[in-house]
């Protein structure tokens, strides 16, 4: 397998205060990959530099073979990004807001609207496509969110918090979303997220983030064998805890 | 950009305070034309017709004010109204981060807007001045010769390029202020303080630095109103005035409010008092217009770095 994503020492500083600290981190082709940490632990930071939208202050990055920094174009082509709390123009429907996605990414209109109402069909929008977006819950803002990736057949997800504030339904509907995804179409997915539950459910591998830095990589079960023993039955969160305690 | 730049102008014609706004100005330029146009009418009447009457329809005034200082006036809120939400709108709506993930450069996203915005002005005082022109060919019964129309052509163009300056400076706002209500704001103090403040304080200035002890010192007077002539040409607003002044008013020689005129040349100045010719009165305004443009380009140029500059994180 592949790395989709590649850092080496890779470091944000805002002034004095480090955000991201010497991070070298893999992702591989067709995982999810669990991106776990407190807020404020540098996740998003990290999110950005991968897409170029933040130049890091030292270290390189490599996704999809490109670096985001000097060639972010080929990147931002073939990687849908999810940020947290996505947003949409609330006075245009649902299907304009994919339209307009489908526009900026040079998507003929001929094929757009196959591909926009396949999207929506997706994540289960399809009746709700023409309402106005201010008219959506919360849940499906967050699906549209989704819906706007798909659009670009992306080859890479970057989720960033993607069922923050959602209701317990609305989020169990999202997982298997991102699970179906992965599963059928063979896409990677990053996702950040400090509910560690619902990371243990999807997710292959995860890596903890504590204060910039990334204190363990692996899947689940590694993690629980170096850190609790042979526990029955790992939890994701008395892992957490532990690397937690010890920073 | 192009991408941009197709949405913006579909938001902007779609958007009700485009619809509002376009309704207001075309009324007040409809109806303030038409009694400048009524008030030409009167005055002609048994009188031959003096040459390009028909420009005179723009810069007569009706029952206030005419058509050249309304523009000059509400121009300013067109541009501040288009452009005052560009980016910090985004912002408020949390897109700005999806739309700069998008594979467009980051530059696109504010070039496409300034165009869009630039287009919509460009409709909306092409197709004012084409039906206020209509309207006067109606009631005046002049047709415009070529060089009125070249004139009102010219006239649009600065026009344009007045209201984008105002349309570049509510851009910078946008990306300086994450509020919608201090980016109008500070639009709009700048608007006023350059409309109604800039020539108190051209005056105040010029008084100060060359003061006038007597008005028989006609050195001292005229030194005192070059200094507040040129200091009050900081203004967009006095720019554009001047600019559109000479180029609407065949007549005008000069831009100066200020002529030192011996009797003997008024005396040859009333003899040959016949209108420049276009090119003439262009050349009159030509730094007026540079300076105009170069404003507004200074403008957004800034606007422009401090977005691309900008930490995506902040936003």
């Amino acid at each position: 397998m592949a790395s989709i994503i590649q850092t080496r020492g890779l470091t944000r500083r805002y002034g004095r205060q480090v955000a991201v600290d010497r991070l070298d981190l893999d992702v591989q082709e067709g995982e999810i990959f669990g991106f776990l940490g407190p807020n404020g632990a540098g996740k998003t930071t990290t999110i950005l530099m991968l897409l170029g939208l933040t130049e890091p202050t030292e270290g390189t990055a490599r996704v999809l073979g490109h670096d985001p920094t000097h060639d972010p174009m080929p990147i931002k082509r073939q990687v849908g990004y999810l940020p947290e709390n996505v947003g949409f123009y609330d006075d245009l429907t649902g299907r304009e807001n994919l339209q307009y996605i489908a526009a900026l990414n040079e998507i003929p209109e001929s094929q757009a609207r196959a591909k926009i109402d396949a999207a929506l069909a997706t994540v289960g929008l399809a009746e709700e496509g023409d309402k106005i977006v201010g008219a959506y819950s919360r849940g499906m803002r967050q699906r549209l969110g989704i819906a706007e990736l798909l659009v670009k057949d992306p080859r890479l997800l970057i989720l960033d918090e993607p069922t923050l504030g959602l209701d317990p339904d609305g989020t169990l509907r999202m997982l298997e979303l991102i699970r179906d995804l992965n599963r059928s179409r063979g896409i990677t997915v990053m996702l950040s997220s400090h509910l560690l539950d619902q990371v243990q459910r999807i997710c292959h591998r995860v890596g903890i983030m504590i204060q910039g830095r990334l204190v363990a990589v692996g899947t689940i079960e590694e993690l629980a064998r170096r850190k609790l023993g042979d526990a029955a039955g790992p939890s994701l969160e008395e892992i957490y805890m532990r690397y937690f305690k010890e920073t | 950009m192009w991408k941009v730049c197709r949405k913006e102008l579909a938001d902007h014609f779609n958007s009700t305070r485009f619809l509002l706004l376009f309704c207001l100005v075309f009324m007040v330029a409809l109806v303030s034309t038409y009694m400048a146009a009524e008030n030409v009418h009167k005055a002609l009447q048994g009188n031959t017709k003096p040459s390009q009457v028909f420009l005179m329809l723009f810069t007569t005034p009706g029952k206030f004010f005419s058509l050249v200082q309304f523009v000059a006036f509400f121009g300013p809120l067109l541009g501040i109204i288009m452009g005052f939400d560009a980016i910090n709108r985004e912002r408020q709506l949390r897109t700005l981060g999806k739309l700069l993930s998008q594979p467009i450069y980051r530059d696109a996203v504010v070039n496409g807007k300034f165009i869009a915005g630039v287009i919509t002005i460009t409709i909306v005082l092409a197709s004012l001045l084409l039906l206020l022109s209509g309207m006067g060919l109606v009631i005046l019964g002049v047709v415009p010769g070529p060089e009125e129309i070249a004139r009102l052509a010219v006239y649009l163009l600065i026009s344009i390029a007045y209201v984008a300056f105002w349309l570049g400076l509510a851009v910078l706002f946008s990306i300086f202020f994450r509020s919608l209500a201090t980016s109008a704001l500070a639009s709009v103090a700048i608007w006023i303080f350059f409309s109604f403040f800039m020539g108190f304080l051209a005056d105040l200035a010029a008084d100060a630095i060359r003061p006038v002890y007597s008005t028989r010192d006609l050195r001292a007077v005229v030194a005192n109103e070059r200094l507040a002539h040129s200091i009050s040409l900081i203004s967009p607003a006095v720019l554009y005035a001047e600019a559109t002044g000479a180029i609407l008013d065949p007549f005008q020689r000069s831009t100066s409010r200020l002529l030192l005129v011996t009797p003997l040349e008024g005396l040859s100045l009333e003899r040959f008092q016949g209108p420049l010719p276009l090119d003439q009165s262009v050349f009159l305004v030509w730094p007026h217009v540079v300076l105009l443009i170069a404003l507004t380009l200074i403008c957004f140029g800034i606007a422009y770095v401090t977005f691309l500059r900008q930490e995506i994180r902040t936003l």
